[in-house]
């Protein structure tokens, strides 16, 4: 499916939020976008970052069309696929690990698909296994391969690797770097981590805080073969130094 | 829950032996009981479980016993499935449906707590003494529990799970089978549990009152009759059937269901 592209998808995503407002439970309201317009180019990983709490994961659920009460227009066809990998891993705890894929596997993911996507991932011997008997860092693995079986036309990551210590979420890192290399796609990751930001983006999106809005677009060419920790610094030294807004003292 | 977390983590052999004798011991215990008191009373009025046994056995051979069981057993079950899915349906709507709620929770409240005589005698009033009032007044005694506890699960779903079916684009079946109804599902256990055993005590009741055949029935007779040892031979026999009933399907069942529970990292 991912070799032809849909009629109708141009060679980008269109994503322009003109207004979010979010109602509290008290009456009180939250102004969380506005003015917001993105291009996400096709095949290649943009990631947005900003502060905690400034409205990137609430940008990622409008995208991800779990929120329409919102004045602006996303740009999709109606029959792109999504994959999308939430902050919590949240499988289905009464599916193996193997049904929580197949469930939501395009039609076309052949069971040797999924044995290569397994075992890229690292679950090649959790399949038979149930969520609750997983690590965190485990079943972060799955649900990064879940957001893979759709082969989505758009693949969403919303700060993906939180809350697990840095080695393990670094080997996650480049373990999604392998399985989207392997067929790259239109990606949109969502972090608060300047790293992991430089690490992954092709395009860098700095956002600022509520109302969230577009600071500047930086596109990085390093290949990410090349991003090794020294060139990560080295481009995490130069955005500072221009950005200093945006990347407070690392 | 506790219970099924403390039978996972005692997985020693010998406990796992010793498990099933507990239940079987303190039955025999209870019948020792009786017997004694039997002994002791020497009374027409109170026959040992020799005598209810023996009765059962000539019943289930010569008698009635294995009909008037049967009889009572479908319309439990007829009741019960019907309590169950009218219930359930109603119960997820009112969970899911702020507004729905506040139509029908006062009809609830008066469901809840109109005694079983009373719905069963108008039914029978209203529609005649026949199979569809006695199963129907019964259902109905049953639904305003099944809706109190399925409208809980339904406030429980997971809206994280609902949000990943609506992301991941799965069809209406796919997330009923998928998501929704096994978060449902102990729900559904509890509602079934409490709702066997009250369903069969009603269906007793309605056979008392307007049916000419069932357990309910041939209590009344033998009532009239002052019987005892048939009053207490029905009551084991179907007691029997229902505890069959939990063994033998309900818990295999809830076991089935929930084996993706508990399992330790």
């Amino acid at each position: 499916m991912n070799d032809i592209a849909h009629a109708g998808v141009t060679s980008r995503f269109k994503i322009r939020v003109e207004e979010k407002t979010h109602y509290g439970a008290d009456g009180g309201s939250v102004l969380a976008i506005r003015d917001l317009t993105l291009d996400v180019p096709r095949d290649s990983m943009t990631v947005l970052m900003g502060p905690s709490g400034c409205g990137k994961t609430t940008l990622l659920r409008i995208v991800a069309g779990l929120d329409d009460n919102f004045t602006g227009e996303i740009d999709l066809p109606d029959d792109t696929r999504i994959g999308l990998m939430f902050q919590e891993p949240r499988l289905l705890p009464w599916r193996t690990v193997r049904q929580n894929l197949e469930l939501v596997a395009a039609p076309n993911f052949s069971a040797e698909d999924m044995q290569q996507l397994a075992q890229s991932v690292g679950i090649g011997d959790m399949m038979h296994r149930y969520p609750q008997e997983l690590s965190l860092g485990m079943a972060r693995r799955v649900a990064l391969a879940r957001a893979f079986v759709t082969r989505p036309d758009l693949l969403l990551l919303d700060e993906p690797f939180v809350s697990l210590d840095e080695r393990t979420a670094d080997r996650l890192r480049r373990l999604l770097l392998d399985v989207w290399s392997a067929r790259p796609t239109t990606a949109l990751l969502v972090t608060h981590n300047a790293r992991e930001a430089i690490l992954l983006a092709d395009q860098l999106v700095l956002l600022a805080p509520r109302p969230t809005r577009v600071v500047a677009v930086e596109t990085i060419t390093v290949p990410h073969s090349k991003r090794d920790a020294a060139a990560v610094d080295a481009i995490l030294a130069d955005f500072s130094e221009r950005y200093p807004g945006n990347f407070v003292a690392v | 829950m506790t219970v099924s977390v403390a039978r996972t983590t005692d997985s020693s052999l010998g406990r796992s032996l010793r498990r099933p004798l507990i239940p079987v011991a303190s039955v025999v215990v209870f019948l020792l009981i009786w017997y004694v008191g039997a002994e002791i009373a020497q009374s027409r009025l109170l026959p040992g479980p020799v005598a209810v046994l023996q009765f059962i056995i000539s019943e289930t051979l010569h008698g009635d016993l294995l009909a008037e069981l049967g009889i009572t057993l479908w319309r439990v079950v007829a009741s019960f499935v019907i309590a169950m899915a009218i219930g359930s349906v109603i119960g997820v709507a009112m969970g899911q449906s702020a507004s729905l709620n506040r139509v029908l929770d006062p009809w609830l409240i008066v469901l809840l707590n109109l005694p079983a005589l009373v719905i069963i005698i108008l039914a029978y009033v209203w529609f005649g003494l026949n199979e569809a009032a006695a199963i129907g007044a019964v259902a109905l005694n049953k639904i305003p529990n099944v809706v109190v506890t399925l409208r809980e699960g339904a406030r429980a779903l997971d809206p994280g799970l609902n949000e990943m079916a609506k992301a991941y684009k799965l069809s209406p079946m796919s997330k009923l089978r998928n998501v929704t109804l096994p978060q449902l599902q102990p729900y559904f256990a509890a509602a079934s549990r409490s709702g066997l055993s009250l369903i069969w005590k009603i269906v007793l009741v309605v056979e008392l009152l307007g049916r000419p055949n069932g357990v309910g029935f041939e209590l009344h007779l033998n009532f009239q009759l002052f019987n005892v040892t048939a009053i207490l031979g029905y009551t084991v026999a179907f007691v029997a059937v229902m505890l069959a009933i939990e063994y033998l399907l309900v818990q295999p069942i809830e076991r089935h269901s929930t084996r993706w529970r508990n399992k330790p990292v």
